[in-house]
């Protein structure tokens, strides 16, 4: 099961941070700095694992940002890779070509993808088309939320 | 005038609406945050936008509610307090708005978890909403559960998940056995209501709902032996639903890069793994399926690659049959000389595990292992090392040892410790003869400098003096390998040998002829006089000038003239070492020759080595219920007979006790209780059963007689510490007998280092007759490890935590981490004094744990702190079964003559504590 996940850019500033395990703030925190600071450390010809407290972490970094997910020891490494690179693909194809600005400025949206491809650690959709639909369906039910919204506000409905 | 009154109040109003207008949106804020050039004026944006955000929440707004806690929830990815949300996400979830529902649920996920207090409340809106008829709305709610469920609420509601689970949605159904999953972790008894479910979801067609489903059903398996044993039966059903995904033709919608939905093949793989493992039958069931995926699937990418991977651990794990398990060894072979970084270290570290089960397939792939020795990664090539180590066997010790020694030297520092460990312990398994023991360890020490863990020095020195035959060539050859170091400081264990060895055995340097005494007295003062060489390294080389003064006679007066020079070193026991020798020379020539005599032989004990704990304290300890091991239980060259009577001693010693801390006291407080009992920082020195043949025939009574004055008196005077039983005086016994015993000097009976009396004791102390030397071995090991960690130039430390500390005295676990394992935490037990002025005297540290783990504590550097000075003590546990670590301590000690009893549990040592 995956335990967290953090999304973190190149300066080390956070972006996106997932705790399938509970933490106080505190402890989170500090997690997240150690990691941040170890991979931020690691040279590129280094290979994406590293052994951390009695978890293995797994790390990718796309452009400008890094995706860091922290897995249990009977978990499959390579496999948590494809994961990443799954979610990746999903903010691809919501965003068109994201960026991390992308993530910066509609971070929900970035939390709302991943809830529909992992949930409590474990994937809970293995095909890119179900995920983008049932975000697109709850898209499209928060716009005709607003419709209705501005409708009722001018009197209109 | 009142309806003027109105209207002013109407016109305020209005102006103070224009004046408020609507709050700032979430993007901008964002923009604003990110506009901010220095960290304090984003500070000031983000106070004053929380400030705002308070008000909306204060103002009960409903309209803006749903936009603060955006806001809110990208100010606490910046780090920020962002808690005083908490209550809003609830209030939003509670809407019947979908945006407000969404935001509130993402901002349930990130603000609380499982310890808030809010609890029900929020029970209570899931539950609403796992009812609701919107398959979106009940999508939410159990994304939510799923991630934030506590023990509580996974009771409270698994109900809703169980009738979930029965959906005729399919997006429902997959999050619902996901929040199953959630729950049987959390609460495993509550597995049973989903049983009947999963049935049923095992056998799906659906892909997300199978991928769950197994998911959930892997964890039921390994968290109860009967569901394991029901779903053992589905079996063949997981292989065929296997083999379709296989075979099943390309489908856009499920495929990665060729391989057919690889995340539903690794998660059946995964629980095939758990159904299969120890069972005959079940492993032939899967044999063919296994073997299948292991050679059909497409490995130039790493979707395959994770599968083969999942295949090999799945092989591995069932009983499967070798020619499978062959196979998988050779997949994890061509993963070695795989291009992809990330898959040669897996397969390392697989092999790693493999390698105990199958040493001789691991062993073809050792070339491929030696090669990634070289690897540019430094993960993969310690990796590497770590697997070299384990495939390292008689028939390939040369060659591997040659490869190894040459990654050793090219190595960066931190592997260096490490690697030169293991390396000393494959030599003192394997070695053939002396011979190439000693030229493995020699090499050892000139490859890793001063990153050589320091007992690899005691080691040598052992193997040394064991072995007459290699000496005149160990001193010839150390003595080439030091003339010609540059840089002296840098290989401070090689000098440190190299000096014990002239010291001992330099009389056969005279037989070379091209060996001037002068160049090796010219070197000598080199290394003493060398700015950035350790005291330790300075300790080693003047003692053995001075034995050299004893081999090699006409060296004598160029030796006092160096060693002289010491004499008011600042460094105390330089200084008094000096001083002694001056004295030795001066008043008791006579006696010079036999004192420094050469040591005898010191026998390697290997199985004492190994740590491994004594065997008569155990059983003795049975018969008192209690183990008890005083420092020297750990010694390691006792004859049986002695051992037992030291055993005894060490316990009739505990039990009479001394300092009002009988055993019969503290097994009252322990004997209750599931622990084990050790006892340290009581007498730094083994009790000496007969003094007879301590001295015997070298004079020694005359030595005593001799010296008599202030040092008889010294003897007779009842030692803080009285040990009864031994025949001579503790305080003997307790003398610094070698160079590195120093950091005991301070403390042997409580005494401190300062004025004279110090001397009147130590003098007769340093030079006893070599034949005591051996009695003495163990400490002097044991305190030359203490004095080089105290030097911290050679080990590494871990994180330490403050154990005890009171008004009077402090104590700090440092764990050194060239020493621990995975099963053994080796710390440093360190005690000082809060206060200067105040001195501790008679401090006895002793320590309980567990009974499945086992404590050694060595002899502690002292019992009395004073001004500033720390006693250091060395404290090994092994811990075998990994169990929770904890500790009993009881301390006691006086403080101006008033005694202090302390007791002291630990229970919260961090999970990582001792662990590199």
């Amino acid at each position: 099961m995956m335990q967290f996940m953090l999304l973190f850019s190149r300066q080390g500033k956070l972006r996106l941070q997932k705790w399938y395990v509970a933490q106080p703030d505190k402890a989170r925190k500090k997690i997240t700095r150690d990691l941040v600071t170890t991979i931020l450390a690691r040279k590129p010809k280094m290979c994406s694992f590293l052994e951390w407290r009695d978890l293995k972490i797994v790390y990718k970094r796309y452009a400008s940002l890094y995706f860091c997910c922290a897995i249990e020891q009977q978990d499959n490494e390579l496999l948590c890779l494809e994961i990443i690179h799954r979610y990746v693909e999903l903010l691809d194809k919501y965003f068109g070509s994201v960026c991390e600005l992308d993530i910066i400025f509609n971070f929900e949206k970035a939390y709302f993808i991943l809830d529909e491809l992992l949930i409590g650690g474990e994937v809970q959709e293995t095909s890119k088309k179900n995920v983008l639909k049932a975000i697109a369906a709850q898209d499209l039910l928060q716009e005709d939320e607003m419709m209705d919204s501005i409708l009722r506000e001018h009197g209109l409905i | 005038m009142e309806v003027a009154n109105t209207i002013k109040q109407v016109i305020n109003d209005a102006v103070e609406r224009v004046k408020m207008p609507a709050p700032l949106r979430l993007r901008d804020l964002i923009r604003m945050i990110r506009a901010a050039r220095t960290a304090a004026e984003e500070r000031e944006v983000v106070n004053k936008e929380c400030a705002n955000i308070r008000n909306t929440f204060r103002d009960e707004d409903s309209v803006w509610r749903c936009r603060s806690v955006a806001k809110l929830l990208y100010i606490h990815m910046l780090g920020y307090p962002a808690h005083f949300g908490q209550l809003e996400c609830l209030k939003l979830i509670a809407s019947p708005r979908f945006t407000d529902k969404r935001i509130g649920y993402l901002g349930a996920m990130l603000l609380l978890d499982e310890r808030q207090d809010t609890h029900l409340l929020i029970t209570n809106v899931l539950k609403n909403d796992l009812n609701s008829n919107a398959q979106f709305v009940v999508g939410l709610a159990l994304c939510t559960l799923g991630t934030i469920a506590s023990v509580e609420m996974s009771r409270d509601l698994a109900p809703e998940i169980e009738k979930l689970l029965k959906s005729s949605n399919a997006y429902l159904r997959k999050k619902a056995a996901l929040c199953a999953f959630r729950i049987v972790r959390k609460v495993p008894e509550l597995m049973e209501m989903f049983l009947p479910a999963c049935r049923t979801l095992i056998a799906e067609k659906n892909h997300a709902v199978l991928i769950t489903a197994v998911t959930l059903v892997t964890e039921m398996c390994e968290k109860s032996p009967d569901t394991y044993n029901y779903f053992k039966k589905m079996i063949p059903t997981l292989v065929r639903t296997m083999k379709t995904l296989i075979l099943s033709g390309y489908s856009p919608e499920h495929d990665v890069s060729g391989v057919s939905d690889p995340f539903l093949q690794v998660k059946l793989l995964r629980l095939l793994r758990v159904l299969g493992r120890g069972d005959q039958e079940a492993a032939e069931a899967m044999n063919d399926l296994l073997a299948q995926v292991a050679t059909n699937t497409e490995t130039s990418k790493n979707v395959g690659n994770a599968i083969l991977y999942e295949t090999v651990h799945a092989i591995m794990d069932v009983q499967s049959e070798s020619g499978l398990r062959v196979l998988a060894v050779n997949i994890l072979g061509r993963f070695l000389l795989n291009s992809d970084k990330n898959i040669r270290y897996v397969a390392l570290t697989t092999l790693q595990k493999t390698v105990t089960l199958d040493q001789n397939a691991v062993q073809r792939h050792r070339s491929t292992v030696l090669d990634c020795l070289k690897d540019p990664d430094v993960s993969i090539r310690r990796r590497a090392m770590e697997l070299s180590f384990q495939l390292v066997v008689e028939s390939n010790l040369e060659s591997m040892t040659r490869e190894l020694l040459a990654f050793l030297s090219r190595s960066e520092p931190e592997v260096k410790s490490v690697c030169a460990s293991n390396l000393v312990s494959i030599a003192e398994r394997y070695a053939p003869s002396p011979s190439w023991h000693f030229h493995t360890l020699y090499e050892i020490l000139q490859a890793a400098g001063n990153y050589v863990r320091d007992d690899v020095v005691s080691s040598t020195l052992q193997l040394v003096s064991d072995s007459p035959a290699i000496q005149a060539e160990a001193v010839s050859l150390l003595w080439e390998a030091v003339k010609n170091l540059k840089n002296l400081e840098d290989y401070q264990p090689l000098v440190q040998v190299c000096c014990w060895c002239i010291g001992e055995y330099g009389d056969s340097l005279l037989s070379i002829p091209d060996v001037p005494m002068d160049e090796v007295l010219e070197s000598f003062q080199q290394i003493l006089w060398s700015p950035h060489v350790s005291i330790i390294t300075r300790q080693y080389s003047i003692m053995a000038l001075e034995k050299l003064s004893a081999r090699v006679p006409d060296t004598t007066n160029r030796i006092r003239s160096i060693v002289d020079a010491f004499g008011s070193h600042l460094n105390v026991d330089l200084q008094q070492r000096a001083i002694e020798f001056g004295a030795l020379c001066r008043s008791f020539d006579h006696l010079r020759g036999p004192i420094l005599e050469k040591m005898p032989p010191m026998p390697v004990d290997k199985d004492s080595k190994r740590g491994t704990s004594n065997g008569a304290g155990d059983t003795n300890s049975n018969d008192v219920d209690l183990l008890i091991e005083d420092g020297i239980s750990t010694s390691r060259d006792r004859d049986p007979t002695s051992s037992d009577s030291n055993v005894l001693l060490n316990i009739i010693d505990g039990l009479d006790g001394d300092n009002d801390l009988g055993m019969s006291s503290s097994s009252a407080v322990y004997d209750s209780s599931d622990f084990s009992f050790a006892m340290g920082f009581k007498n730094p020195q083994p009790p000496i059963t007969t003094s007879s043949n301590i001295f015997g025939g070298v004079g020694g009574n005359d030595l005593l007689d001799l010296l008599g004055g202030s040092f008889g008196d010294e003897l007779s005077t009842p030692a803080p510490e009285p040990l009864s039983l031994t025949s001579v005086g503790p305080n003997i016994t307790s003398m610094p007998l070698f160079p590195n015993f120093t950091h005991s000097v301070a403390i042997n009976g409580g005494t401190e280092i300062s004025g004279q009396s110090q001397q009147h004791e130590l003098i007769p102390g340093q030079y006893f007759p070599s034949s005591f030397f051996s009695m003495n071995k163990p400490e002097q090991q044991s305190s030359l490890w203490l004095g080089a960690e105290h030097d911290g130039i050679m080990s590494e430390y871990g994180k330490a935590i403050l154990a005890y500390s009171d008004e009077h005295i402090w104590i700090i676990f440092v764990p050194l981490l060239a020493y621990s394992s995975q099963t053994t935490i080796v710390m440093q037990v360190r005690a000082g004094g809060r206060s200067s002025q105040s001195q501790v005297n008679d401090l006895i540290f002793q320590a309980a744990v567990p009974k499945s783990l086992q404590l050694t504590l060595d002899p502690p550097s002292g019992t009395s702190i004073v001004q500033g000075t720390v006693i250091t003590q060395r404290v090994t546990i092994g811990n075998p079964s990994k169990a929770t670590l904890k500790m009993k301590l009881k301390i006691s000690y006086s403080v101006s003559g008033r005694s202090q009893e302390k007791i002291q549990e630990i229970h919260d040592f961090p999970a990582d504590f001792g662990m590199s």
